[in-house]
């Protein structure tokens, strides 16, 4: 699951994917076009719409590409960078560098891209833009109070305005559609030519095809979040192959203080309250789907045991995992309302007769009577809050 | 001497440019951008000819605690040096490598000058204030549709559409 930085690419490693993708980016801008402040620039006096075309095909594209990744569960969007809203700084600089763009003619990343291959008027943008960072550091107190005003969080568009996701992305990509048609017109009738009708080569029209099916797909199709917790509703509980763990060994590992044991803690934090087991971590249905709590899970050389309330919870969460493909997860017999009565408050009144229950007796017994005094010593709650740490990104 | 090649068509550039980024996305969990490396040259600088200076100034300071391996170990620093050879390495293919400096029919070279500074000045600015650049803020920002993104993107081509009238002269 993505990100794969910093599992399974390390920092020093990034580095080196950074030049890759760089190179891979200026290459794509210069052959765009991008390297000559004429053509970009023809966007706002209506002769050359190249920048629009190109800008909002990537736009698209990528935003197609990431919500594709992150419905079929191969993304962490909880870990990817999504710029903070400000919304004050947003409107202001954005104006800022809009005028900067009329009158200089480029944006920093078509400056570079266009000084590569020497545009002495780019060399001379990249300049002014580091006078232009050093006026804002220098002048750092006076501005910050603008900067840091408005803060909104990181909020996804669609969660600012209240659409649906796939219709906020419809509606995007359909605009730009529009835009794409209109701009024609406008750029024929500017040039005082014939509106130019796009003319695609069969095997982009090919490419382009199967990339929109894969992209349609997100929408149709279930995500494997939904149709994991779906498959989990519908199913009888009894269908998971989880193993079952008695409460008697439950009991005794956790007395015994196995390093191998791991408590999956399903119940909501009210439910639970201050109750929680030794060596037990709090975890939520979305916590499976999310690439960083579910790592615990994918840990060699343990025993995950799921709790919860009752069983059949216990059982739907196993499926859920079995079907995210971790293996031996082990759920508690009876649940915790089981391990509530019969070992947490186990009647010490009821006679054993067999040899076998009077062994039973004396464990429960003994862990009646030394549990509370664990659990209420733990504290731990678990680490799935705390390890959630979102890539750095922006300029 | 053959004239340069033809540019790439915009759509599969724009679609090239979107799959770069969502991979960029994939594997690193960030976008693209630009004027971040920038920044950290203007840092770098700074902290190199005025040590004392750089040691005191919030922004400094700031950048220091968020960057602690240094201004220049960034990620985008390593993504814009990418940029130059890329973008070298097109126009060398397409024979498009050549020193000029490029101004609009009715201006002089001075006034392509002082523009190409001033605006890059104001963009350099408008980029640490807006926290990102059309690459870093704008592109980036709509790929995970970030709502501050989308309004900087907004703010920026609304920006230049309404100076365009003024400056016209520049130009066209």
């Amino acid at each position: 699951m993505g990100p794969l930085v910093p599992d399974i690419i390390g920092p020093n490693l990034n580095f080196v994917v950074a030049l890759f993708i760089g190179i891979a980016f200026g290459w794509i801008l210069e052959q765009a076009g991008f390297s000559t402040s004429k053509k970009l620039v023809g966007l706002f006096y209506g002769y050359d719409f190249t920048v629009l075309r190109v800008f909002f095909t990537g736009g698209i594209v990528a935003m197609a590409g990431v919500i594709t990744l992150q419905h079929f569960g191969l993304l962490d969007i909880n870990l990817t960078y999504i710029n903070p809203t400000f919304i004050w700084s947003a409107l202001v600089g954005g104006l800022i560098m809009g005028l900067g763009f009329v009158v200089g003619g480029f944006c920093p990343g078509t400056s570079v891209c266009a000084a590569a291959i020497g545009k002495i008027d780019a060399i001379l943008f990249i300049a002014g833009s580091a006078l232009g960072v050093l006026l804002f550091a220098e002048g750092y107190p006076l501005f910050e109070g603008l900067y840091k005003a408005g803060n909104w969080g990181n909020p996804q568009v669609f969660e600012s305005t209240g659409l649906s996701k796939p219709l906020f992305a419809f509606l995007l990509t359909t605009m730009a559609l529009l835009a794409f048609w209109a701009v024609s017109l406008i750029e024929a009738r500017v040039r005082g030519e014939k509106p130019a009708y796009v003319h695609l080569s069969r095997t982009s029209i090919a490419v382009a095809g199967v990339g929109v099916l894969i992209a349609f797909s997100a929408f149709v199709l279930p995500s494997k979040k939904d149709a994991l917790l779906g498959e989990a509703a519908a199913s009888a509980s009894t269908q998971s192959r989880a193993r079952v763990m008695s409460l008697d060994e439950f009991a005794f590992r956790v007395l015994d203080a196995d390093p191998r044991l791991q408590i999956i803690d399903f119940r909501p934090a009210k439910e639970s309250g201050s109750g929680r087991l030794p060596k037990s971590v709090s975890f939520t249905v979305d916590n499976l789907f999310e690439k960083e709590p579910a790592r615990l899970l994918g840990r060699r050389h343990v025993i995950s045991v799921f709790v919860a309330s009752d069983e059949a919870t216990e059982r739907r969460m196993a499926g859920i995992a079995e079907g995210l493909g971790y293996k031996h997860i082990h759920v508690l017999e009876g649940g915790l309302n089981a391990f509530n009565t019969e070992i947490l408050h186990f009647d010490s009144t009821k006679v054993p007769h067999t040899r076998q229950e009077i062994d039973t007796y004396r464990f429960r017994n003994r862990a009646r009577r030394t549990l509370p005094a664990l659990i209420a010593a733990n504290t731990f709650s678990g680490p799935v809050k705390k390890t959630i740490k979102r890539a750095v990104g922006g300029c | 001497m053959t004239s340069p090649k033809e540019y790439m068509n915009p759509y599969v550039a724009g679609a090239l440019l979107g799959l770069l980024l969502t991979l960029t996305i994939f594997i690193t969990g960030r976008g693209l951008g630009a004027s971040g490396a920038m920044k950290s040259a203007t840092v770098a600088t700074m902290q190199t000819i005025a040590p004392s200076h750089t040691k005191e100034a919030t922004f400094y300071k700031d950048y220091t605690v968020e960057h602690p391996e240094g201004a220049l170990k960034n990620w985008l620093v390593f993504e814009v040096i990418g940029v130059v050879i890329g973008a070298f390495l097109s126009g060398l293919l397409s024979r498009r490598l050549s020193f000029v400096l490029e101004h609009g029919p009715r201006t002089t070279r001075a006034v392509r000058v002082v523009g190409a500074l001033f605006g890059g000045a104001l963009f350099g600015f408008g980029a640490q204030l807006g926290r990102g650049c059309t690459s870093g803020a704008a592109l980036s920002g709509m790929a995970v549709l970030s709502t501050g993104g989308i309004i900087t993107m907004l703010a920026i081509f609304g920006g230049a559409y309404a100076f365009a009238y003024f400056f016209r002269k520049f130009w066209v």
